[in-house]
């Protein structure tokens, strides 16, 4: 009974001096901004109703820069040189309607840099004339976006034009590609082109961007879930100034953009969630022999 | 020359007894090392110890197979090839980093079971300096691993901590430049810190935990109420077969068997923090990759090192370097600044009982204000704690000389 005392002594303190440098100190360093659930309150419901037929008549305003691949309509430009046209390479629409939010899509249609809170953007506003040409654009994006993306699609239409993500193989210009080397001189001229490309498109961005986004990798360990939904939701909230746009991506989008981050961050979570309760159940049973040794060796001792 | 009978049969028993003594080491070093019977679990975190730090060296050589010690290629061998390209690579650096961090947690608590029960005291001081020599080296040992991963805390924590050496006013940039290797943190900076790692440093503990065991040898380990017995009169009484009188128990195998059911619960608090609360371990700063350019709003050490960082920061930085200095060799000289004759537990010993919990309170709340941001109130707090932490250290001769000795034992 004594030593279960010493014991709470111990734990007591050591449970203290945990409480104050982990949950404590983070609750200070890090200030708590609230999340807003991706409503986007300051952006006004439009009361108009948006009809896909005339959305896919106007679609052309669009399609000047942008792809909409599912739809048989190839990008004008290839990455690198539309990010030396316009800074940064205009997204593919296929997979839009999906995860952005319908009422940011057509507040932004009309006014990107306004509803994005950014200083400047290169698609000019009102591209779509007015409310009701955006609605009815957003609605016809809406009517061709898949019903499911996967997490990995929903980070490219999201993230991936500004952010790498190096060890899912994504780069600003795609997917790093398959490809074979000179088995006499161990060269890969293809993986070497597509290496310059990379970072030509790069240079752009980060003359665009004021600086270089960060690769995403292994962001979902160097921040936390909390921040990066409240940041994505709205950067401004914590990094005053910050060139990276609100891109108006829903609460369902962001949540498909997530657990692809935690695939590429925290790979090893399956497999540490399969071996952990077979370790601990190992050295329960280690315990209770070692108990019984314990007992067996002290006994008539004392 | 000794006798070697020419018929021992290669490898038996007569024929390694006659080349290697195995029965008496097996008695000197196991059966007959004598413990005291009258201890508690505290007496275990030794093995407790050694257990961890076999941890961290199986899982370090693990590491080592597939770490690069570039600054191009180290953050990413860590976090993608040792991480998802290995089998069970994430095993090995999960343990390896909440080994690093718990190893601290289980020294803490095996020092202040020496200070609470007087185990520093006449005969034992060396055990004391060997141990405090091992403190010291970890701490190397912990900081140089730290660099590794060669994310935004090591650049930061590496920077900040080798700028200490410009010794404040005295601007010893020579120094400084020496010990990284370059101006900044860069190549050669991290390969000599690898190389402290996984080699020099790694050697001296090895070193230090043969002599810190060798120390315990003559004045043998303390007990619950610091009494002190002929050890000789009480093996002789275990040996005639009265365990129940004699004082003592050997090591192997009933001081072992109450070891080895504290390591297993040990363990599955251990195994526990490395399948689901790593994270306390791994800082998230260290998760973005070194970046001279830009640095953290926060830097801080890990947590067993904020105590000393916490007596550092409050005060201007020629004073701080001072008082810094005076907390990283002041548990040194423990053994010298106690002046009483008692060996007690502290709670037996008067004012030095009220000295043992103020000092842990004191470096718990250095530790806990060391992370914080400084700023007010945590500074004011932090200041508070450092001069009572000096405050505590300058009375304890004169607290001590007074004590009155304690009666009975």
């Amino acid at each position: 009974m004594k030593e279960l005392k010493v014991l709470a002594v111990v734990v007591f303190f050591t449970l203290v001096t945990y409480w104050g440098v982990e949950p404590f100190a983070h609750s200070v360093m890090h200030k708590h901004v609230e999340g807003h659930n991706f409503a986007y309150s300051d952006i006004n419901a439009s009361n108009v109703k948006g009809d896909p037929a005339k959305g896919k008549a106007a679609i052309s305003a669009c399609t000047a820069c942008h792809g909409i691949k599912s739809q048989g309509i190839k990008a004008p430009m290839d990455p690198v040189t539309a990010a030396n046209t316009y800074g940064v390479n205009p997204p593919d629409l296929s997979n839009a309607g999906a995860i952005y939010d319908e009422k940011f899509l057509i507040a932004f249609m009309q006014d990107p840099a306004h509803a994005a809170i950014a200083k400047k953007m290169a698609m000019p506003p009102i591209m779509a004339g007015n409310a009701q040409g955006a609605a009815d654009i957003a609605a016809y994006l809406k009517s061709i976006a898949p019903k499911e993306l996967t997490p990995k699609e929903a980070f490219v239409t999201a993230c991936g034009r500004c952010h790498a993500n190096r060890y899912g193989k994504w780069t600003q210009i795609g997917d790093v590609p398959k490809t074979k080397g000179n088995i006499k001189t161990g060269n890969d001229v293809a993986l070497e082109q597509f290496k310059i490309n990379v970072a030509k498109y790069q240079d752009k961005l980060a003359d665009y961007m004021g600086k270089l986004p960060p690769d995403l990798s292994i962001i979902s360990r160097a921040r936390s879930k909390e921040y990066l939904e409240t940041f994505v939701e709205n950067p401004q909230s914590h990094l005053k100034g910050t060139a990276m746009p609100r891109v108006g991506i829903t609460k369902e989008g962001f949540e498909k953009v997530y657990a692809y981050l935690e695939s590429t961050g925290d790979p090893s979570k399956p497999k540490r969630e399969k071996t952990g309760p077979w370790v601990l159940g190992f050295f329960l049973i280690f315990t209770f022999l070692a108990y019984g040794w314990y007992k067996s060796q002290w006994k008539g001792l004392k | 020359m000794a006798h070697f009978d020419p018929n021992a049969r290669p490898f038996s028993h007569k024929w390694l007894n006659e080349r290697l003594a195995i029965d008496t080491l097996k008695r000197v070093l196991s059966t007959e090392y004598w413990i005291p019977k009258n201890i508690n679990f505290l007496w275990a975190m030794g093995m407790v110890l050694a257990a961890t730090f076999g941890m961290l060296l199986i899982s370090g050589i693990f590491l080592l197979m597939y770490y690069v010690p570039t600054t191009k290629e180290a953050f990413d061998s860590v976090n993608y090839t040792i991480m998802s390209q290995v089998g069970y690579g994430w095993l090995w650096r999960h343990i390896h980093g909440v080994a690093a961090s718990v190893v601290f947690l289980i020294i803490y608590i095996h020092m202040f079971t020496g200070i609470y029960y007087g185990s520093y005291k006449r005969g034992r001081e060396m055990i004391w300096i060997s141990g405090m020599l091992l403190f010291v080296t970890f701490s190397a040992e912990a900081f140089s691993g730290y660099m590794l991963p060669w994310g935004q805390m090591s650049y930061w924590a590496g920077m900040v901590i080798t700028n200490l050496f410009s010794l404040g006013s005295l601007h010893l940039n020579g120094l400084v430049e020496w010990i990284r290797g370059d101006y900044v943190p860069g190549q050669a900076f991290l390969s000599r810190f690898f190389m402290l790692h996984v080699l020099l440093m790694p050697l001296i503990i090895i070193g230090l935990i043969v002599l810190h065991f060798g120390t315990l040898r003559i004045p043998h380990v303390n007990n619950k109420d610091g009494e002190e017995f002929d050890f000789e009169a009480e093996a002789e009484k275990w040996k005639a077969g009265h365990r129940k009188e004699s004082k003592v128990i050997p090591f192997n195998p009933v001081f072992l068997s109450k070891d080895v059911f504290v390591l297993g619960i040990y363990f599955m608090f251990f195994f526990y923090l490395v399948f689901y609360h790593f994270e306390f371990a791994m800082d998230p700063v260290n998760f973005d990759p070194a970046n001279g350019l830009k640095t953290p709003p926060h830097i801080y050490p890990e947590w067993y090192f904020l105590w000393s960082y916490e007596i550092l920061r409050p005060f201007s930085k020629n004073v701080g370097l001072i008082w810094f200095g005076f907390a990283q060799v002041i548990f040194f000289l423990l053994p010298f600044l106690d002046r009483s004759p008692n060996v007690a537990p502290a709670n037996r010993r008067g004012i030095f009982k009220i000295w043992f919990w103020l000092l842990l309170i004191d470096m718990v709340g250095l530790t806990i204000m060391g992370k914080l941001p400084p700023v007010d109130p945590w500074s004011k707090f932090g200041t508070v704690f450092a001069y009572t932490f000096i405050a505590l250290w300058f009375a304890l001769p004169f607290i001590t000389k007074m004590e009155k000795p304690v009666g009975g034992k």
